[in-house]
């Protein structure tokens, strides 16, 4: 018998922590959509992704008002349009992407993605088509997400796609300038990109998976920072114990939605993705946890060591609460999405710097980070590398989701609304990468690839 | 006058607990619903109504939420 204890612990998690299920998303191949003709191949994707996912809605609601557990958002992922639209004889994949925007609104879904280019390794013509295409599709679509991996542990880092990725973000910026360059919220970047990440931008659906396949993200930062506010004073060893016990919980609501949205779909279950993923809201942050653990303000020394506390400690508590445990899993650390973060930006305690340390543990990488509108493609590219090589050498997903906003500068602040927060403008190094981008070709891969 | 609406609609009460949490009074109720016609969805909305007249929270939730968080 379940006691009333555990009963208004679930509730205050729910109610308080504010406990969720950040996304049900539907991965759906494409892979038997290709035509030639490109007018067929959207009417052929349209009907699929329609059909699919007709009913992924109203069963994301129902499961959310039986459980009385949050749902908050329904999502689609496709395969790699790169490849499913490689057929068609054309140059631009916009109207694909218009296509893909059209499915989603009739389905109500928030986001769709996999506007995506797997070219670690090279490009074929499908993939400089889909990054030519990249800029005007997100800033002709309200609900299509765009990512390209451009490295991998297995295969290097393709420094063309690095060099010409700067320069895609800096025209997705001004085609959507009026925006405030939210096209670049919509656009990641990858080294080592799993395909059964359910998390937007950087969903899509991976060339081995299934016909169709339903995958859940958890989320609770909440509910973890909730749970260490009781352990004031306790070492790390119990700290650990703490969040393994919370992030079990949390991943086993996920475990119960994953698997009725399966049944009630007739679909697969694919993955859960144990992740804490933040919002703006407060009691909401991944920050605020690690100054639970002691930090005056995130940024501080010690926040790499709490985050990989973190980041680990969720992982083992959450594998044991899922039979299929996939996507990213772990700590996001999206700037303007987590309360904490914006504070830690504004007074200074935290910097690109030392951001990008912190992803050598978080689960993901630099993430909704503003940037001034002035910042060159060059240097975006240099990021974008020093990125991709922390995610090759350590075997690793890393990415960068970064928005040069046209017309602000470092004191100013961004607001993208919604999940997708506010930000103010982070100070960039500003010493130059142009020689060091414009050499081109392949950085090759690590001696930890040949793992045979 | 849950328990009231509960009855009409046929739903068994297995358990009833009341205590004081954070100063807020909580009442939980444990139920059985195979014998009744009506939907949880419908049932909940039937309560809601009720929590709004008389100024309280009441919210219906399948159990599995709570079996699956707390049990391995």
């Amino acid at each position: 018998m379940i006691t009333i204890h555990d009963i208004l612990e679930t509730n205050r998690m729910i109610t308080e922590n504010k406990l969720d299920v950040r996304t049900i998303t539907m991965g759906i191949s494409l892979r038997d959509c290709a035509h030639p003709n490109i007018k067929q191949f959207c009417q052929n994707i349209y009907d699929k992704i329609t059909t699919s996912a007709e009913f992924l809605v109203q069963t994301g609601e129902d499961i959310e008002a039986e459980y009385g557990i949050p749902i908050i958002n329904k999502r689609i992922s496709v395969t790699p349009i790169s490849i499913a639209a490689e057929a068609c004889r054309t140059d631009s994949y916009v109207p694909v992407a218009e296509a893909l925007d059209a499915a989603a609104k009739e389905v109500g879904v928030n986001f769709i993605g996999g506007f995506s280019a797997l070219v670690e390794k090279g490009y074929t013509n499908g993939d400089r088509i889909l990054i030519n295409s990249i800029p005007q599709a997100l800033a002709v679509t309200d609900r299509v997400c765009s990512s390209v991996n451009l490295a991998s542990t297995k295969a290097g880092i393709n420094m063309d796609c690095v060099r010409e990725m700067g320069e895609i973000v800096k025209r997705t910026a001004e085609l959507t300038r009026d925006r405030d360059a939210l096209g670049c919220a919509k656009l990641v970047i990858f080294a080592n990109a799993p395909g059964d990440n359910p998390f937007m931008a950087g969903a899509f659906h991976g060339v081995s998976e299934a016909e169709k396949v339903i995958s859940v993200g958890v989320s609770g930062p909440g509910v973890v920072k909730r749970a260490l506010e009781d352990m004031k004073g306790a070492d790390f060893s119990q700290v650990a114990e703490t969040i393994k016990k919370t992030a079990f919980k949390i991943t086993r609501v996920g475990q119960l939605v994953a698997q009725e949205a399966s049944k009630r779909l007739g679909v697969p279950f694919g993955i859960i993705d144990l992740s804490l993923a933040p919002t703006p809201a407060i009691g909401d942050s991944v920050a605020h946890i690690l100054e639970e653990m002691g930090l005056e303000s995130c940024g501080a020394p010690g926040t790499t060591a709490a985050l990989a506390l973190l980041n680990d400690a969720v992982k083992k508590g959450g594998l044991m609460a899922s039979s299929h445990v996939g996507g990213l899993s772990g700590a996001f650390i999206p700037v303007s999405e987590d309360a904490g973060m914006i504070a830690a930006i504004e007074c200074g305690s935290l910097t690109l710097e030392k951001l990008e340390a912190m992803t050598c543990v978080c689960s993901v990488g630099l993430d909704m980070i503003a940037v001034a509108g002035d910042t060159s493609a060059a240097t975006i590219s240099g990021i974008i590398a020093d990125e991709a090589a922390i995610g090759m050498i350590n075997n690793k997903t890393t990415a960068v989701r970064i928005i040069p906003v046209p017309g602000k500068k470092v004191g100013d602040s961004v607001e993208f609304g919604g999940l997708l927060g506010y930000s103010p403008i982070i100070p960039v190094n500003k010493f130059s990468s142009e020689g060091f981008i414009a050499r081109g070709g392949r950085i090759p891969a690590p001696i930890r690839s040949l793992t045979n | 006058m849950v328990s009231n609406i509960l009855a009409e609609n046929n739903v068994n009460i297995l358990n009833i607990n009341q205590n004081i949490l954070d100063g807020f009074f909580n009442m939980v109720m444990i139920a059985e619903t195979s014998e009744s016609k009506m939907s949880l969805k419908d049932l909940q909305q039937v309560l809601r109504q009720k929590g709004e007249e008389i100024n309280l929270e009441i919210k219906a939730q399948h159990q599995d939420i709570f079996n699956i968080m707390h049990k391995i």
